[in-house]
């Protein structure tokens, strides 16, 4: 959570921890995970009207931040998600609306309308089986043919893909990197749910056999405009992985602490053990550091300051730390830590899949040992 | 201590600032040579003389102590602005002796506790670069548990008489006063029976000697006290209450080791750990560059040194605005001790078997000495045991550890030896 909110980004805090809390508590969440889509639509078009797909839209078209700084207000929701592991189409939704408000045709901005009363839902197909989530190396084609073009090519990870009424696609073109927004009931189009860590999420495999698209699927041009729309699209997926993982953590260590508090052994609390509070003391600090660096990341990208290093960073730090206190805190728990039963695995799960899908934190220091120039 | 101010300054004010405090630096501190800082230099009265000398500069020039009061010869201005100073001053010399203890830990003390007239004798004279300070709190017997110090000063009418032993005080051979703790009272429990006092280095039955570090240099201190009179005005809040006065001292020891005190002036630069830039320089020039062997040590410096800084910045702010409890600065503490381990692991690794094995006069040694003494970051200043202690039971408010001392009239409690 953030230390300097407004008075009306604490609003909106409120009023999302309060829905999330209400409508989709964990034990409701457990339910949804039998639920083809993770949670009902009709759950998501509530959350689509507290704002939860709207932040990243312009004014001009019909949405609106907050403060001025969207992904930042967007960052709220994304703790509160982590913190109640809360499913949804959020990061894949959001991602691709930012790139349609800024890049997208009238066409295809149109389609914001329904994204914004969580109607419509957007997936993104970036990354590819064996891939290493960079643009550069993708294999999936898009080949001109009669004045459109013609895609071909396997993408994996897809979230939302099974549930997305439309698609983005990156592939390589003639003309350099390119994007299109494909229906997902396009022909040639084949989605197929994958099993995921991740019992909240859905993710999908998207086949792209011969996809026949018109030119007016482009979003944006082909090349340089669209390598940075696409560097832009990762760096909102880290940065709101990075809140969510950030958030989750928090809350992992918050019931931990409690646990320890209530749980006695050999006639004391747990907590009052100096080994264990000194794993505690280690927890918080690596928590309140992940909380740091996830807002900094954030704000780098919304003033467009130093971005690709802070987001690295954040995916650097948080990434690893995220998972590690979990992973403390199922052994702080002890057995009781490692079952169903108990919440803790589906944090984990969560946090886990954060880690690695749009570059892992050894990926992430890669990136970070390059912009020092080595 | 409130009086700082952390409030918001407005953008173009802090961008004009730091324009003005960049020309002033480039045209009145010495440029510094990263490869050998000359803070480097070992402890001998030139070191003294130019700290003093380079604190003088920066105060003729209105930048010194930016965050202290106008009226004790500060500037009154806000953490943002000290910032842009330490900031701007990365590749100076800058008077860093004066910045811990003195400036960041002593200082602020005295402005807490100090009586107008102990603030007028010395805060001004510290600003300008005139008189260095140094802390006497540890004793031979014990680093962590500074309550239980056996110090002893005994009154005698107006003045006190001090006995005993101190330890690990920075410089304290070239330096001139020092806040020193000791026992006034041994029929009650330990906490209550201390007294802080200023006391004058200098003085005839105060015995000096270095400790010989393992990297060969003397910074370190024991001072002996041999029946040293010191005048009760020198006591420095109240009588038996030198709990209080320690506890915040502690307290802003705690925020300068951990880079959180907006008190602290200029950064210090070490020859191996200090930027990540300058490591990524030398690993480019070490054979296996084009491996990319460094890559990932590199990075995670890179992450911890940024993480560092966000996470300071998010405890001041915590603190400030009552989402984290004061003693939260422990965490930048935990983070800062740990994260330098790390830096110095990676350094050694990127400097290769120079820092192991160098010719005669090539500075690469210094790689090595610093891995070597690296633990001194997870121990000065307060273990990294103590802030884990203080985070899981002042942060989290996880049981204290049980103490055979806590309520025993202080004369009844075992002791070592």
């Amino acid at each position: 959570m953030r230390f300097d909110l407004s008075d009306d980004q604490e609003f909106f805090r409120e009023t999302t921890r309060r829905f999330i809390e209400t409508e989709a508590p964990v034990s409701v969440v457990r339910e949804w995970h039998d639920h083809p889509d993770g949670c009902p639509p009709s759950w998501w078009r509530a959350a689509a009207e507290l704002g939860w797909t709207s932040l990243m839209v312009p004014e001009s078209l019909g949405g609106g931040s907050i403060s001025g700084r969207p992904i930042v207000d967007l960052t709220i929701v994304a703790d509160e998600m982590g913190r109640g592991v809360t499913p949804g189409p959020f990061m894949p939704t959001n991602a691709v609306a930012d790139t349609l408000g800024r890049s997208g045709s009238s066409d295809q901005q149109a389609l914001l309308e329904g994204v914004m009363a969580g109607e419509v839902v957007l997936g993104w197909a970036f990354c590819e089986p064996g891939g290493d989530w960079a643009a550069t190396r993708l294999a999936t084609e898009a080949a001109p043919a009669d004045g459109g073009y013609v895609l071909s090519g396997t993408k994996t990870a897809v979230e939302a893909g099974a549930q997305a009424h439309h698609l983005l696609v990156t592939a390589q073109s003639p003309e350099g990197l390119a994007q299109f927004l494909v229906p997902s009931d396009v022909g040639g189009l084949t989605i197929t749910p994958q099993e995921s860590l991740d019992l909240g999420r859905r993710f999908a495999e998207v086949r792209l056999d011969n996809v026949l698209v018109g030119a007016e699927a482009l979003v944006g041009a082909p090349g340089a405009a669209t390598v940075a729309d696409v560097e832009r699209q990762c760096q909102v997926m880290v940065v709101l992985q990075c809140a969510d993982s950030a958030g989750s953590a928090d809350r992992v260590l918050e019931f931990t602490a409690e646990y320890a508090f209530d749980r006695y052994s050999f006639g004391r609390p747990l907590a009052s053990y100096q080994a264990l509070k000194h794993r505690f003391a280690d927890m918080k600090m690596w928590s309140e550091a992940s909380q740091a660096a996830a807002d900094a990341a954030a704000d780098a990208l919304a003033d467009a300051n130093d971005e690709a290093r802070m987001v690295s960073v954040a995916k650097s730090y948080v990434g690893d730390r995220s998972v590690e206190i979990m992973q403390d805190c199922v052994q702080l728990h002890g057995g009781i830590g490692v079952t169903w039963e108990h919440d803790l695995h589906l944090y984990l799960r969560r946090a886990t899949v954060n880690r690695g899908l749009f570059g892992t934190p050894a990926d992430h220091r890669e990136c970070l040992s390059e912009l020092l120039g080595y | 201590m409130e009086d700082f101010v952390y409030a918001e300054t407005d953008p173009a004010e802090l961008a004009r600032y730091r324009e003005e405090v960049e020309a002033w630096m480039g045209e009145n501190m010495p440029r510094s040579d990263p490869a050998n800082p000359w803070h480097a230099i070992q402890d001998d009265d030139d070191r003294s003389t130019r700290n003093r000398e380079l604190q003088r500069r920066l105060y003729d020039g209105g930048y010194a102590a930016v965050c202290y009061p106008k009226e004790y010869g500060g500037q009154s201005l806000t953490v943002a602005h000290q910032k842009i100073v330490d900031e701007a001053s990365m590749d100076f010399d800058m008077p860093i002796l004066f910045s811990v203890p003195t400036l960041s830990i002593c200082g602020p003390t005295i402005l807490e506790f100090g009586t107008e007239e102990q603030k007028q004798r010395y805060i001004p004279a510290w600003i300008r670069g005139d008189e260095l300070w140094v802390q006497f709190m540890s004793e031979p017997s014990g680093g962590s548990d500074m309550a239980g110090a056996l110090t002893r000063a005994d009154r005698d009418g107006d003045a006190f008489i001090i006995n005993g032993s101190k330890i690990w005080s920075t410089f304290a051979q070239r330096s001139d006063y020092a806040l020193m703790l000791a026992r006034t009272n041994w029929e009650v429990p330990k906490h209550r029976g201390l007294t802080m006092f200023i006391v004058p280095i200098h003085h005839p039955d105060i015995e000096i000697h270095t400790i010989k570090m393992a990297d060969r240099t003397e910074e370190f201190c024991q001072e002996f006290f041999n029946d040293v009179i010191i005048p009760a005005e020198n006591v420095l809040g109240d009588v038996d209450d030198g709990w209080t006065v320690a506890s915040r001292l502690l307290f802003h020891e705690r925020a300068a080791v951990g880079n959180a005190s907006p008190y602290t002036q200029g950064r210090y630069r070490s020859r191996s750990a200090g930027g990540v830039r300058d490591l990524a320089a030398i690993a480019l020039d070490r054979r296996g560059a084009e491996a990319g062997r460094h890559r990932q040590g590199l990075g995670h410096v890179e992450t911890l040194v940024r993480v560092e800084e966000l996470l300071s910045d998010r405890v001041v702010k915590g603190i400030e605005g009552g989402f984290l409890p004061a003693p939260a600065g422990s965490l930048v503490r935990l983070f800062h001790g740990l994260a330098r381990n790390e830096r110095h692991t990676v350094g050694l690794d990127v400097q290769g078997d120079s820092a192991l094995v160098w010719n005669q006069g090539e500075p690469t040694g210094a790689f090595g000495m610093e891995y070597v003494q690296r633990q001194q970051g997870c121990i000065g200043g307060g273990t990294t045991e103590m802030a884990r202690n203080i985070i899981s039971e002042r942060v989290l408010g996880m049981p204290r550890e049980p103490a055979a001392d806590r309520d025993l009239p202080f004369n009844q409690v075992p002791r070592s030896g």
